[in-house]
């Protein structure tokens, strides 16, 4: 599978090294060109020469999307700090690019929630914590 | 009416303004803390402390009895969403989105923000009217009817100037509507002659300007639409 991750924090660079790592092509973005280090990072061979891409652009600039292969992806994840930037791009990508699989990241529960409801794959990280939290809770 | 406006920037605390002096009810919403403060002073409760991109906000300011929502905050994104929501989740009949960057239009548009107003899409047409350096100004795009007007300047050596408007070959779905010719403008019939230095207005359906373009600009002259 080509997999695009546009954001290249903690979650988007993990995501990279273990999709890569499984075999997958995998293509990065981030507004940031010092975040290309979270990707070499604890790394025998550096990003590129184990296969992988990285791209310096914003998101909502086509051209950067079109030059980190939007066009060919199998699954596109939107993982940036910013929920309504991940939103946004998420719907561009399923709705302009019409890649397969969207994954965003939406930290805002209450929005993660009603764009699921609209057909947009959201995982929420503030939700996970307060599940877990509460079984913690719970269990005690 | 009740209208609610995202962001207390200069464009949304004037539009307030304007709309409290209209007798409107407004609530208008600013996330930054610092500028809320000071918009408070003037606007009193018509102002909301909050980051209008998220539900319990909009829900606060009582989005549901909503009639317009204006987003004109400085970010694209939160504009477009705050837009969406308002529309898909709760309703509200009629929205306006501010675009600040230009390059973000197409986004707008594929995700249905209509109308989305950029600032500095109006002024380079204004610019476009006042130096018409490019042959072709579109003054008015109606989306929903799908028309559009335009206005061009006619050249010299162009296959238009010298010809009676019923024998220039213009595309079906085009129609000159007015002709300015030394600084006054007139409805011209079937049998005006088209002069060099005419401006030329034109209603059409879009996608039509690059057949209509090369008819008033000089013969193997580039179209610059």
């Amino acid at each position: 599978m080509f997999i695009l991750i546009v954001g290249c924090g903690r979650v988007g660079s993990a995501v990279a090294k273990r999709s890569l790592d499984a075999g997958h092509e995998v293509s990065v973005m981030d507004v940031d060109p010092r975040s290309h280090e979270r990707l070499d990072r604890d790394q025998t061979t550096n990003w590129e020469d184990a296969g992988g891409q990285f791209t310096v652009g914003t998101a909502l600039e086509v051209d950067g999307l079109i030059a980190a292969g939007i066009d060919r992806a199998d699954v596109f994840i939107a993982a940036t700090s910013g929920d309504n930037t991940n939103l946004v791009i998420s719907q561009i990508a399923q709705r302009r690019f019409k890649v397969p699989r969207v994954v965003v990241r939406v930290a805002d529960p209450a929005r993660a929630a009603w764009y699921a409801e609209q057909g947009l794959r959201t995982i929420c990280p503030t939700q996970i914590a307060i599940d877990q939290v509460e079984q913690v809770l719970l269990a005690g | 009416m009740y209208v609610i406006i995202a962001g207390a920037g200069k464009v949304g605390w004037n539009l307030a303004r304007e709309l409290i002096a209209k007798d409107r009810e407004v609530t208008l919403i600013e996330s930054n803390h610092d500028r809320f403060r000071v918009v408070e002073q003037e606007l009193e409760y018509a102002v909301q402390y909050g980051d209008a991109s998220e539900l319990w906000v909009l829900e606060r300011a009582g989005i549901q009895r909503a009639d317009l929502v204006i987003a004109v905050t400085g970010d694209d994104e939160d504009n477009i969403l705050i837009c969406q929501v308002a529309r898909e989740k709760y309703g509200v009949k009629r929205i306006v989105a501010r675009v600040n960057n230009p390059r973000n239009l197409a986004h707008f548009k594929m995700l249905g923000i209509q109308p989305a107003v950029s600032a500095t899409d109006l002024i380079l047409r204004l610019i476009e009217h006042e130096v018409p350096e490019y042959g072709l100004v579109q003054l008015l795009a109606l989306e929903e009817e799908h028309l559009e007007i335009i206005e061009l300047e006619v050249l010299d050596g162009s296959p238009a100037v010298g010809r009676q408007i019923q024998q220039i070959p213009l595309p079906k779905g085009s129609l000159v509507i007015s002709v300015l010719r030394s600084g006054s403008g007139f409805v011209p019939n079937a049998q005006e002659v088209i002069e060099a230095g005419d401006q030329v207005l034109l209603i059409l359906d879009p996608g039509l300007e690059g057949q209509i373009t090369p008819l008033f600009a000089p013969l193997g002259a580039g179209a610059s639409a």
